[in-house]
């Protein structure tokens, strides 16, 4: 739909996509997920400037972004907390705030946590690629990453904002406690390797993207050397590369793969993965009943990456 | 018939073969169409389905055995045609490690029906069976940085059609024009699990 309202961006910053609820119901074509990391995050912006729950906002990585509107917009920056200023004067984090036409709204770096959301009044109204406005950086669906001078379409106001001073948020993890149900490859790792999972501390790897979070810490040991065949993977799997170091699966992570999935995350504790900064400690809690369908391993020819 | 949980949503359901996992994949499919069944994700693979988006899979993994499970249909006449001009750089390894000719290969290749059985890496990549045992190839030890859209490979059991440029480490002996993937399309993708493919080899304009 076009309205005519846009904001154009002045500053993209390290990396901003734009993000919705994704596109589920396409992984057997191979088509991830996607969506906003922090989903609560960006689900209170959107209530705060009045926007229906599938609005597509503005998801920011370390150092946010700035844009200059073309009409007046209500906005709300939620997330990872930050400086936020309107023409260079302090406005509120985790409130509906005005920005007049032709003003430049600056979401600034992140004093803690990694992702900003910035939503919109009448959301960013990109052309939707399978039903979703996501950045997906995975396979490269939907709108590229933000450049500076790049103009986004916004869709109609249809709600009055929300009237609050100020929306509580959870504060981004000085620890990041990750609760767990094993399975359902836990069996390809020795029992020492699960009492090391369940019991140390791992770090938040800087290779951590959207894909998945990466970790830092002692390997986990397999107990069968064989290649697994390629297996549906879900958001939050904790998929066990050869070097041993989990990886927990992100919004952007790939919807089959070859490697043991030694646990899931409960997905309570993903909005606080997407916020973990590289050097974070990590600790996973196998919580829950035991994984049902232990089995017995096979040998087929692996399908691995192409 | 083994259900493995998957976190608190999800079964992985493995089968003893590729061929049972095609069976169950086509019936749940069924009873999804049919209302039977409320899953998000329906993700079939090598020797398992994936179901994703269940509100009880402990309790559908109780019933899951019990179910009776016809073996799938072939539907000949949903064959989708590839063109394909046997011209890719692995072309002269792949007749060595087949201990053919490259103009054997191409026919062996060509002569063979392939099925999806399943898709992954990329949008629109699918993983096609149909090559017999023996022409089983091993990736190239060193993976391409840059492998062409539209690119006809070989890997283990499987052959595929890269649907854009990446990197990529599988065996390329074709090329074709066919868009795998256009998401302005419906369907955006050409393949799908299920689908029965030919390649169809073409000269050189």
């Amino acid at each position: 739909m076009t309205t005519g309202r846009a904001v154009v961006v002045v500053r993209a910053g390290a990396l901003t996509t734009v993000q919705d609820l994704g596109r589920p119901g396409y992984a057997h074509l191979g088509v991830p997920r996607s969506g906003a990391l922090d989903a609560p995050a960006a689900a209170l912006g959107n209530r705060l400037v009045g926007n229906a729950p599938p609005a597509a906002v503005l998801e920011t990585t370390v150092n946010g972004c700035a844009v200059r509107t073309r009409q007046g917009v209500t906005a709300a920056v939620t997330g990872a907390p930050c400086r936020v200023t309107v023409d260079g004067r302090p406005a509120p984090f985790g409130a509906p705030l005005w920005v007049p036409a032709g003003a430049v709204l600056d979401v600034g770096s992140a004093v803690a946590g990694v992702r900003t959301c910035l939503a919109l009044s009448g959301g960013v109204a990109v052309e939707p690629v399978l039903g979703s406005r996501s950045a997906d950086l995975l396979s490269g669906l939907g709108p590229a990453p933000l450049t500076d001078g790049c103009v986004l379409p916004l869709g109609p106001e249809n709600a009055p904002h929300a009237r609050v001073d100020v929306a509580p948020q959870p504060g981004p993890p000085a620890e990041l406690v990750l609760r767990v149900r094993l399975g359902p490859r836990a069996d390809w790792f020795t029992a020492d390797a699960l009492r090391t999972f369940g019991t140390r501390v791992y770090r938040v790897s800087s290779a951590s993207n959207r894909v998945g979070l990466r970790t830092e810490g002692p390997p986990l040991e397999r107990a069968v050397s064989g290649e697994l065949p390629s297996e549906g993977m879900v958001l939050g799997a904790v998929q066990v590369p050869p070097d041993g170091r989990p990886v927990v699966f992100l919004a952007d992570h790939p919807t089959t793969g070859g490697y043991p999935v030694v646990a899931v995350v409960h997905e309570d504790g993903l909005a606080a993965a997407a916020q973990a900064p590289p050097g974070t400690p990590v600790r996973f809690v196998p919580v829950g009943p035991g994984a049902i369908g232990s089995r017995p391993v096979g040998s087929v020819p692996a399908a691995r990456r192409p | 018939m083994r259900p493995l949980e998957v976190g608190a949503h999800a079964l992985l359901v493995e089968l003893d073969s590729g061929e049972e996992a095609r069976a169950l994949h086509a019936e749940l499919l069924r009873r999804r169409a049919a209302g039977e069944l409320r899953v998000r994700e329906i993700v079939p693979a090598a020797r398992t389905v994936l179901l994703d988006g269940l509100d009880d899979p402990r309790g559908l993994a109780a019933r899951l055995p019990a179910w009776s499970v016809p073996p799938p249909r072939s539907r000949a006449r949903d064959v989708v045609e590839l063109a394909v001009r046997y011209d890719g750089p692995d072309l002269a390894e792949v007749a060595a490690l087949w201990g053919v000719s490259p103009g054997e290969v191409a026919a062996i290749h060509s002569g063979t029906e392939f099925r999806v059985a399943f898709c992954g890496f990329a949008p629109g990549f699918g993983y096609l069976t149909g090559l017999p045992d023996r022409y089983g190839v091993p990736r190239r030890a060193t993976p391409r940085t840059a492998v062409p859209a539209g690119a006809v490979a070989l890997a283990g059991p499987y052959t595929g059609v890269y649907p854009r440029a990446s990197p990529g480490g599988w065996q390329l002996i074709g090329t074709t024009d066919a868009v795998l993937w256009d998401h302005a399309r419906v369907p955006a993708a050409l393949l799908a699990p299920g689908t029965s493919v030919r390649f169809v080899p073409q000269e050189r304009p």
